[in-house]
């Protein structure tokens, strides 16, 4: 069970939070967007092998929002930052990303 | 006679406690500081049980948590545990166990059958011979399920409590032997704080069992002296009986204390098991080594041992396996062994030893008490059926592959064997570790961390105590350094140990010859798994590590492999031609040993406590009143009242009937209710729901659909506009936190320019429905408010009295009758609900529960978001096109409703079903096909979602999801069930008041 550092509670146990999936999705503009990308928009996600950044919500807790950068091979968790900012620059190899 | 083969004096054992217990029906005395197995032993008890597959008679072959083969059903009656280990088992007065897998009894056993036709059961038997045809696996099933397994399940509820505790430290320190004490003080020294754990009793591990000394103590008296110290330490906590079962992500082990079951069942108080859940800035694992028995002609009679185990035996228990022993060796750890058991009394004939000039310090001290050393030399053969008797010897060839020469026989009834060690890396590959192969200790060591955690001791392959004791301070200074405490000096104790302690100078034996052919050479005793099979693997291609696994079960049931993994590995490899670590290993899986499932639950089981259950305010009036509970999420909610003498049936119809005549009311507290305030609470509504909000007025209500964004429903419900900037929206009874959620997200993650903020308030109101042409009627009484159609139409809501209790009412229905919904704050709501009830007896009031609410709502064609809908249905699909705005701006799901895929004409629609039968109510969830005579592959073109019986109809009404449903109005459909076809006609999905009047009226 990973520990998690939430913003504004600290440290807390995984089972806390609810996992939002990939992160700094962009919703297209609904009246340009082309079927091909509205359907990207929807279902198509990153499943990357090594340093992925997610939302996650603290839904036992504080119930925000935050974005995490997660190594999906060792758990290691890089950056919590916030919901409204970007992914910080963090070296792929550390994560084991290939 | 009692105890004979117990030793005079010597061991851990308190001889002025005899402790009475029960084997297979036998009565026998041991000490206080036995183990079962101990206690057996020392009883000459040798047979305990039978092999899995071929009913063997075997007996005990390790002393702790390796042991394969010592596998006792532990008690009686609610109490009995299956598959617990002999060698693990506290002794306590009146303990009562039987052993395993053996019918009528383990002398003389009707399986054993099995053994004498083996050869017509190889491994992958059950796969080749009960595949085909599928059909007849239910045949064979049960008779292979009740010729197999170990155990027997209790078949009576636990009796007993288990708790749970959550628990943080600076350093966990898995292992109390040698290693792990020495880390333990360096680290609770600095001030850390520290949890020690141990599986056993007592602390010492190794030392228990050895006459090594440190700083100038005995072993265990050491042990037990740092013990004392650490106790003395305030951030120090010490768990004994305690096992580390397993290691998961960010430094989170889980253990389990065992905290009665040494204890005689009357002296238990509290709770039987303790899980700890442990979060740990540093571990330090100092988990000991397992050793590897040889694999070798019949070397799974009972008397064949591992050598360690018997020296643990001798030294620690005082207890003799047997009277004349020879070894059977590829390392020098089997001489100390041999030396240990020559000075406790049990003659050794003979060391084999497949090196062929053995030499060293050991050897030495072995020679010095006259036991003779065959080197080049290897056991062919086991005689004795229920026992050791007698081995066969025979030299080695020069390729090491066959034996050669005339054989040597032995008189012996134990033999005690040594393949070498495999560090306990169980914990270690949990935590992601990366295993290396270390040539000369023929095993697998840690090698790459993968956490937070160092390794001290036989866990990294260093077997001499010198060296635990300097790994293990070095590595609990480094865990406290790294925990951000100061450590002061890392003075290493001083030890005495037997010379040539931890040397192995071992030469692999993985297969041993016997040059008889049939031998059984078994490698896996739990599973009965033999040389043969593996090489039976390999020929039929299951040669990599995970097919060969679970094509020969090594390394399955309860033991894992813990003494057979790395012999089955280094066989296959040998097969294969390539190096061990070629062949690789298998994943190391949580739990270390069998963790019960009530540890797991602690107090979290039952129907109160493993769910959190919700009750409303008006739960016990329900419960007094006949009310038949279902769950809805986890509420309680009455799914009808029954009247004595009542079917269920009955009172459904009974409730439903009276909603339409007179009036009824229901408990609707359940429903999500999400108070949304703030400047920009209309825009965020606005963009939530497919229809529009903007025109809302305070006062008004308005229902709403809420998609996902790819245009599929995902809840609905009804939302009040409570003042300018400020609305109560309702959700469904189980949506309710996704709803909240979903609102939450969009507002933090995407919308953060709207001022809009969201509380639940489900529980804070309680709702009561009241419906009926007889609703206004029983309402107005109880309140000022004018409930007139004019004064209060159809979707607006009020606030004003009910029963003199402060409160909102609201004109909305969900039963397609006149009717209202009155919101008050939860604690009144009890008081209401009885208000109503007396005021409403001359209207024969009736309350109603969940299903006749469904009716009713079916009957008029109203969805239920999770019911008639499954995540892959639009608006459209629903016939409710007519909510989704044109007009509006974007909103969650619009872009989504016009992709090719939603706009498709061929999709699934909700339509209505009418039986041939008015009396036939078919099962929701049955599916649809064209016509009763279709050809096989029968074409699935829809199923039922709601189905009822309507009285209100005079007959059974559905629903249901069709494909290109809407054009097939009026066509017959037919419904395949398991006992017939029920035939059915399309309809529009709305059964009753098509126009809606009586819901305006």
């Amino acid at each position: 069970m990973l520990l998690i550092e939430c913003p504004h509670c600290g440290p807390r146990e995984q089972t806390e939070f609810t996992c939002g999936g990939e992160g700094h999705i962009v919703r297209p503009d609904p009246d340009t967007a082309t079927d091909a990308e509205w359907g990207h928009y929807l279902f198509m996600r990153k499943n990357p092998k090594g340093l992925h950044f997610e939302r996650w919500f603290h839904a036992h807790g504080c119930r925000q929002w935050f974005h995490a950068a997660r190594s999906t091979v060792t758990h290691e968790i890089f950056a919590i930052y916030g919901i409204d900012e970007p992914p910080p620059a963090i070296d792929p190899s550390k994560a084991g990303s290939q | 006679m009692s105890q004979a083969f117990r030793n005079g004096d010597g061991g851990r054992i308190d001889r002025g406690k005899r402790v009475g217990f029960t084997f297979d029906g036998q009565t026998y005395e041991g000490y206080a500081g036995d183990t079962l197995a101990s206690a057996l032993l020392a009883n000459g008890v040798r047979l305990v049980g039978r092999s899995f597959k071929y009913h063997r008679p075997r007996g005990i072959v390790g002393s702790g948590a390796e042991e394969p083969n010592a596998l006792i059903q532990l008690g009686v009656g609610a109490h009995t545990e299956p598959n617990t280990r002999a060698t693990q088992i506290a002794l306590f007065e009146g303990l009562i166990a039987e052993s395993q897998n053996a019918w009528p009894g383990v002398g003389f056993d009707v399986g054993a059958i099995n053994n004498l036709v083996s050869k017509v059961i190889p491994s992958g038997f059950y796969y080749k011979t009960f595949m085909w045809p599928a059909a007849a696996w239910m045949f064979y099933e049960k008779f292979i399920r009740s010729a197999a397994g170990l155990g027997k399940a209790p078949t009576e509820p636990d009796p007993e409590t288990y708790e749970k505790r959550s628990v943080w430290c600076d350093v966990l320190v898995v292992g109390g032997g040698p290693a792990g004490l020495a880390a333990a003080r360096a680290a609770g020294a600095s001030g850390a704080r520290v949890i020690l754990a141990d599986e056993g009793s007592e602390f010492g591990g190794s030392l228990l069992s050895s006459r090594d000394r440190i700083e100038g103590r005995e072993g265990a008296d050491w042990a037990g002296d740092v013990i004392d110290d650490l106790a003395g330490m305030a951030e120090v906590r010490v768990l004994a009986r305690t096992t580390v079962a397993s290691y998961h992500d960010h430094n989170y082990l889980v253990a389990v204390e065992r905290l009665n079951d040494h204890l005689p069942l009357g002296e238990r108080q509290g709770p039987r098991q303790r899980l700890w859940k442990i979060r740990a800035r540093q571990v330090v694992l100092a988990t000991g080594a397992i050793e590897r028995p040889l694999v070798f002609a019949e070397n799974d009679r009972p008397g064949v041992m591992l050598a360690g185990a018997v020296r643990t035996y001798v030294n620690r228990y005082g207890a003799r396996p047997g009277n004349r022993a020879v070894v059977f060796t590829n390392n020098d750890s089997a001489y100390r062994a041999a030396v240990d058991a020559s000075d406790g009394g049990i003659a050794v004939a003979a060391i084999v030893d497949c090196r062929p000039n053995p030499e060293g310090a050991l050897i030495r001290l072995a020679r010095e008490r006259g036991i003779e050393i065959v080197s080049g030399s290897v056991i062919s053969g086991v005689r004795g059926a229920k026992q050791v008797s007698e081995v066969e010897v025979a030299a080695l060839n020069e390729a090491g592959d066959d034996v050669v020469g005339a054989r040597r026989s032995f008189d012996c009834d134990l033999v005690m064997m040594s393949g070498g060690w495999n560090p306990t890396v169980h914990l270690y590959s949990q935590s992601g570790g990366k295993l290396a192969w270390n040539a000369e200790l023929a095993t697998f060591v840690p090698a790459t961390a993968a956490q937070k955690s160092r390794e001290a001791g036989a866990v990294n392959g260093s077997f001499s105590l010198a060296d635990a004791l300097a790994e293990g301070t070095r590595a609990g200074a480094a865990a406290a350094r790294d925990a951000g405490f100061e450590v002061e000096g890392e003075e290493v104790p001083a030890c005495e140990a037997a010379p040539g302690d931890g040397v192995l100078a071992l030469m692999p034996l993985w297969d041993a010859p016997s040059g008889r052919k049939g031998a059984k050479r078994f490698l896996d005793f739990q599973n009965d798994v033999t040389a043969s099979d593996v090489a039976l693997a390999h020929r039929e291609n299951y040669s990599s590590v995970e097919h060969f696994k679970r094509y020969t079960t090594t390394g399955m049931g309860t033991d894992q492999g813990k003494t057979s993994n790395v012999n089955g590995l280094a066989i296959m490899a040998g097969l294969r031609g390539v190096d061990v670590p070629e062949v690789g290993h298998t994943t190391f899986r949580p739990f270390y040993t069998a963790v019960t499932v009530g540890a797991l639950a602690g107090i979290n089981s039952g129907p109160e406590l493993l769910d959190p259950v919700r009750k409303t305010p008006m739960h016990n009036w329900h419960e007094t009143h006949g009310a038949r509970f279902e769950d809805v999420g986890q509420w309680k909610r009455p799914y009808c009242y029954l009247r004595p003498g009542e079917t269920v049936k009955q009172a459904v119809d009974r409730e439903v009937l009276a909603a339409r005549t007179s009036v009824a009311i229901l408990d609707a507290s359940t429903l999500g209710k999400i108070d949304i305030q703030g400047p920009d609470a209309l825009e965020l509504i606005n963009r939530v729901y497919t229809n529009n909000f903007a025109t809302l007025k305070v006062g008004q209500c308005r229902y709403g659909l809420m998609l996902k964004d790819d245009g599929m429903v995902f809840d609905d419900g009804v939302t009040a506009r409570i003042g300018e900037n400020r609305y109560l929206m309702s959700t469904t009874t189980g949506g309710a936190p996704n709803v909240l959620n979903w609102l939450e997200e969009w507002l933090q993650c995407e919308w953060r320019d709207l001022q809009a903020y969201c509380t639940s308030v489900t529980t804070h109101w309680a709702a009561i429905a009241i419906a009926g042409p007889n609703s206004r009627r029983l309402l107005a009484e109880l309140t000022p408010v004018d409930l007139s159609n004019d004064a209060f139409p159809f979707m607006s809501w009020q606030d004003g009295e009910i029963a003199g209790i402060p409160g909102r009412i609201f004109r909305i229905s969900f039963s397609g009758e006149t009717g209202f919904e009155v919101q008050v704050p939860a604690s009144y709501a009890l008081a209401l609900w009885r208000a109503l009830m007396t005021a409403g007896e001359k209207y024969s009031i009736t309350p109603y529960g969940t299903e006749a609410m469904h009716v009713l709502r079916a009957e008029k064609g109203f969805i239920i978001a999770g019911q008639d809908t499954d995540g892959t249905t639009t608006p459209f699909d629903l016939g409710m096109g007519w909510i989704v705005s044109k007009k509006k701006g974007d909103f969650l799901g619009k872009r989504g409703l016009e992709r090719p895929d939603t706009l498709r004409d061929d999709r699934k629609q909700l339509v209505g079903l009418l039986t041939e039968d008015p009396n036939e109510v078919i099962p929701e969830g049955a599916h649809i096909s064209p016509s009763p005579h279709s050809a096989k592959p029968v074409p699935m073109e829809g199923w039922v979602t709601s189905s009822y019986y309507s009285p209100n109809c005079g007959r059974s009404i559905a629903m249901a999801l069709l494909r290109r449903g809407n054009e097939r109005i009026g066509e017959t459909v037919a419904l395949p069930l398991e006992d017939k076809v029920v035939r059915a006609k399309i309809t529009k999905p709305v059964f009753f008041d098509e126009e809606g009047e009586r819901l305006r009226g």
